[in-house]
């Protein structure tokens, strides 16, 4: 998004901030694909010592370009502990026996949860700020997101009902993250009227029978699975094509970055047409 | 004579009835007469997509992957004289399913949709070839099931394998289903795919009923009574290859139909294999779509996979054969 601007402002305050007397870290190891996106956000030049492979590859990542300028680990205690570093960051659903062992080694080991909703965006920035011991340029960040949220807020109206179908059926409930992108784009979600909160698996019948307005679909990663198989099903087809169209879910929609504005921005079209219609 | 055809029609009258209650359970949870009301003759909304897209392509698969294992299992054990033979059990579902898993993660299927069951029955044609040069004409109990204990241990970690470097993050999570099976959601497209490949499974094992039965003398009085022994035979192969290829393409191994089924019915057909063959495809798909309205029943929310249930009949009834092939009185 703003990478040369984020790094010009991280560059600026990391000199000002100089010599400031707080033990920041000085040997980051990320390895998680969320902490490694807020890290590169947020550290100093030098701070982040490596981040995951899985930051580095496009599909997955919304920063994979800067991550390929550090070193990638593959989430083994053996390889991150030979980074020596003086902290470890992770998420939680690393492996717990890898975390362990780092502990055991005697590595400063923090695990940052997974964010479920756009507060939640604000919160993990600060956190990292607070762990990296940048906490200005985490103020910055966050405000630099409440502005871009603003900006897509979407006028009051028509909220058209749409729902998120992914691999094996799975769709993201309001609680979720994917659910909070929705809900900010102007969108009701059809898993609440399931009861689902966070999310769970939604039988394609009972997606047909819903009758979305709009269905949100996840890009397929590459390989074949019969967990997707189930979004080329010939009702979904027929649903998508009485339903509006809608960009596929991406890079954008797994980490609680300021990232989340492009996923919300995406849905913007959509909705316009949903609105206008009726 | 005619208890044998009161056993046609009941079983037929059983699946028929087991494929009608199979379209009318679902998490929808949709009214019986709306819905078949739907099925027929259209109707507004989405109804029609969920029975016409969603349940009929179902229901009819279960009645063909069924039949298939049913008929499969009974010609094999017809051939081998041994009530043990079964595709799930000798590896043969599972050499269809690493066939199956081999043409999808190559990215052969997504050019070539048809290479999907012919990969699987590639698989499943060169896992009953093995056995059957490996228990010899005789079907010896021990090295059957010992070559059905390697074959199904080796397609299976090669399946795996397969899966765990596949670079797509659901791929690991599938060998469950290449294990046990199931039928949800699947569409018309995977009916088009298995069906021509289990008509013609079908066409080949059907006549093969009266060279079984001659064999039942042995292989000299077979011979005799004008059975052409190396032409059964590779009917027999090419006819299961079909059959299981296809069921395992499209639904991942089913085990135990095969071995169930024929077993149950034995005693209704007087224990001749011609009679046997038809039985056991029509017991075969009545299992395998009770089987599939019970995973439904049971944990509707969950996929629960076909081969549990299957197994969970079907493994006490095996421990019961190896009980009594021990005692020798197989």
């Amino acid at each position: 998004m703003r990478h040369p601007f984020l790094i010009a402002i991280c560059l600026g305050l990391a000199l000002l901030g100089a010599g400031d007397g707080q033990a920041a870290p000085e040997r980051v190891v990320s390895i998680n694909l969320c902490t490694d996106q807020l890290a590169l956000m947020l550290a100093a030049p030098g701070q982040l010592a490596s981040v995951s492979r899985l930051s580095q590859d496009a599909r997955s990542s919304s920063m994979a370009e800067l991550a390929r300028t550090l070193p990638a680990n593959s989430v083994r205690a053996e390889e991150v502990f030979l980074y020596n570093p003086d902290l470890v960051l992770a998420g939680t659903f690393t492996d717990l026996a890898t975390l362990s062992m780092l502990r055991r080694l005697g590595v400063r080991v923090e695990v940052i949860a997974p964010a479920y909703s756009l507060e939640d965006v604000r919160t993990k920035v600060t956190q990292m700020g607070g762990l990296l011991g940048r906490e200005a340029e985490a103020a910055a960040l966050v405000a630099e997101f409440d502005k871009g949220l603003a900006a897509l807020e979407q006028p009051n109206g028509k909220r058209p009902r749409a729902a998120i179908y992914e691999a094996r059926g799975y769709s993201a409930g309001p609680d979720s993250l994917s659910g909070a992108i929705l809900a900010a784009a102007g969108f009701d979600n059809v898993a609440t009227e399931t009861g689902l909160t966070v999310g769970g698996v939604i039988a394609l019948e009972r997606l047909v029978m819903l009758e979305p307005e709009l269905v949100v679909l996840p890009t397929t990663w590459p390989g074949a699975s019969r967990a997707e198989e189930i979004l080329q099903h010939s009702a979904l087809r027929e649903l998508q094509r009485q339903a509006g169209t809608a960009p596929l879910t991406d890079r954008d929609w797994i980490c609680g970055t300021p990232h989340v504005l492009r996923a919300i921005g995406g849905l913007a079209q959509p909705r316009t047409q949903l609105g206008g219609a009726e | 004579m005619t208890g044998y055809r009161g056993l046609i029609i009941g079983l037929s009258a059983l699946v028929t009835a087991l494929f009608l209650t199979s379209l009318l359970v679902g998490p929808a949870g949709l009214s019986p007469l709306r819905s078949l009301n739907a099925l027929i003759f259209g109707a507004d909304g989405p109804i029609t997509l969920v029975m016409r897209e969603i349940r009929l392509p179902r229901a009819i698969l279960g009645v063909m992957v069924g039949g298939a294992l049913g008929l499969a299992g009974a010609a094999m054990q017809g051939y081998l004289r041994n009530p043990l033979a079964e595709p799930g059990l000798l590896g043969v579902s599972g050499s269809a399913a690493l066939g199956a898993v081999l043409s999808i993660q190559t990215g052969i299927v997504a050019g070539f949709a048809l290479a999907l069951p012919l990969a699987a029955l590639g698989g499943a044609a060169l896992s009953v070839g093995l056995l059957l040069l490996l228990a010899g004409p005789r079907g010896g109990s021990l090295s059957l099931i010992l070559a059905g204990i390697a074959l199904s241990a080796l397609a299976g970690a090669l399946t795996s394998l397969v899966l765990n470097l596949s670079p797509n993050p659901f791929a690991a999570a599938e060998i469950v289903f290449w294990m046990l099976g199931s039928l949800a959601d699947r569409s018309f497209l995977h009916v088009a795919l298995a069906l021509p490949f289990m008509a013609l499974g079908a066409a080949l094992l059907l006549p093969l009923g009266r060279g079984l039965d001659t064999l039942t003398l042995g292989e000299d009085a077979a011979e005799a009574l004008g059975t052409r022994l190396g032409r059964l035979r590779l009917m027999l192969v090419a006819g299961v290859a079909a059959l299981v290829g296809a069921a395992t393409a499209v639904a991942g191994s089913v085990g135990f139909v095969g071995l169930v089924v024929p077993h149950l019915l034995r005693g209704a057909v007087g224990a001749r294999p011609s009679r046997l063959l038809l039985a056991s495809a029509l017991g075969g798909a009545a299992m395998v779509l009770a089987a599939d309205i019970a995973v439904r029943l049971l944990v509707p929310e969950r996929d629960l996979k076909l081969g549990v249930l299957t197994a969970i009949v079907g493994a006490p009834l095996f421990l019961h054969l190896v009980y009594r092939t021990r005692r020798g009185e197989l």
